[in-house]
């Protein structure tokens, strides 16, 4: 380990991969510096991925996919089902990946390109400097160093603390954050190219209940719910076990896995003089779906291309790195957060009478768009007399 | 009477959700143990997140 680089990243998941392979391909030197033993592991996510999103970024490969999907079904509390078929759809769906797999071929990708990876090693606070970030005090298996760098990208996902000691609030309000579960189940009965959301407040007060498909028996079986509903006896884990409890008694769970998915808006500025902040830990997920790997991989690799830019011009100052936030609030994804953002606000209001309703007035349609925004118009279309009530849907298009 | 936060290190699932939410910043998850690392207020956000009920508020004489 050397104690200077040009960019040093904090996180080796897919946001902190992308940015020091981005910024090593530019000719800089990197470091990537990750807590856990291992990239990879342990796995806090369902692991779903449009397949477009992932094509930007990546080539498929069958050893990092688990599955491979051609169907969604959305389950409303009454049990009618929403389909969409990527057969009738004019567009791919999408994989389910095998993130310990393919988070290590993300960094190994970034070590290829002259990255260095250093596990074990966690950042315990930032090196500050006339008020500007200037690399991060680490312990690396229990023994302190200094590593010092141009531009720091703090990619620490959910927890999101280094921000935080460098001045930005990054603190998820109760009612945002997602209290997660989910088990790799094994040994039971589903339909292998599908993926299912069960939404419902006695399934997943908030949130939606998920199975991904990681084989022909095998899924992500998840839930997700919100902070401000989960208490003793009614957590997570509790409205997932009922749900396995009826649904796959004989299933196995291979592994139990926790987690928090932020689904509040993205941080007010993601920037700090020699600070870029990428991923989850910048709040950009996605607030309907609570995906967030496409998301991570863009900010990822966009905070490598602004961090090389200014470590070029010899300037990186806040102002100078803040064209990394200025052009991810302007892109597609910025958009699609703040119109989801406000689709989710929406959707919190409708208790299970009001899901039912709607999901009824939409379940005999065929789909020729895979999207949140296709299922918008569906809904205003076949619900005229609920105009008014499905105007702040309406506005979310506009 | 004290007022602590307890964890419970055999239902913990070491996935940082209480980090996120502390107001304080006091909860740090370090590899696979979670730890107070700093003042914490018991102000109970923690464990109401928890997805598996491994934080809890007590009061102690």
């Amino acid at each position: 380990m050397k104690n200077k680089y040009d960019v040093l990243v904090i996180g080796g998941g897919p946001a902190g991969a992308l940015a020091a392979k981005t910024a090593a391909q530019a000719g800089n030197s990197v470091c990537i510096v990750e807590k856990r033993p291992a990239i990879g592991t342990p796995v806090r996510c369902a692991e779903g991925i449009g397949k477009e999103l992932l094509k930007e970024y990546i080539r498929p490969d069958p050893r990092w996919i688990s599955a491979d999907i051609e169907s969604a079904r959305i389950i409303a509390p009454n049990g009618t089902a929403i389909s969409l078929d990527q057969a009738r759809a004019g567009n791919e769906v999408g994989y389910v990946l095998d993130r310990k797999i393919f988070d290590r071929e993300l960094v190994w990708q970034a070590a290829e390109a002259g990255a260095d990876v250093i596990v074990k090693t966690r950042a315990t606070a930032p090196i500050i400097e006339n008020g500007a970030v200037r690399g991060a005090k680490v312990l690396s298996a229990g023994v302190p160093a200094d590593i010092r760098a141009e531009v720091v990208i703090t990619a620490d996902g959910t927890e999101a603390q280094f921000a935080r000691w460098a001045g930005l609030d990054t603190t998820v309000p109760l009612r945002e954050m997602m209290s997660c579960a989910q088990y790799v189940m094994t040994d039971i009965d589903i339909n292998a190219g599908s993926t299912d959301f069960y939404l419902g407040n006695s399934i997943a007060p908030e949130g939606y209940l998920w199975v991904f498909p990681k084989g022909d028996r095998t899924a992500n079986v998840g839930i997700g719910i919100t902070g401000r509903k989960s208490h003793d006896g009614s957590r997570a884990k509790d409205y997932l076990d009922r749900f396995v409890a009826k649904n796959f008694p004989n299933g196995k769970a291979i592994e139990a896995i926790a987690g928090g998915v932020p689904v509040c808006r993205p941080l007010p500025c993601t920037v700090g003089d020699g600070l870029l902040v990428a991923g989850d830990a910048a709040r950009v997920v996605d607030p309907i779906t609570g995906g967030g790997i496409g998301n991570a991989m863009y900010t990822g690799r966009l905070a490598g291309e602004v961090a090389s830019k200014c470590i070029e011009a010899g300037n990186c100052s806040k102002e100078a790195l803040m064209a990394y936030d200025t052009e991810w609030r302007a892109s597609r994804m910025g958009m699609i957060i703040e119109r989801n953002y406000k689709v989710k606000e929406y959707f919190l209001t409708l208790d299970d009478k009001k899901l039912n309703t709607l999901a009824d007035s939409i379940a005999s349609i065929s789909f020729s768009e895979f999207s949140v925004s296709a299922l918008i118009r569906e809904l205003i279309k076949r619900n005229p007399k609920l105009l008014f009530e499905l105007k702040a849907l309406k506005d979310t298009l506009a | 009477m004290s007022t602590m936060l307890r964890i419970n290190r055999d239902k913990c699932g070491y996935c940082g959700t209480c980090v996120a939410v502390c107001p304080e910043d006091a909860l740090e998850l370090i590899d696979a143990y979670l730890s107070l690392e700093r003042e914490c207020i018991a102000c109970g956000i923690c464990a109401r997140a928890c997805p598996l009920g491994a934080l809890e508020v007590v009061h102690e004489e």
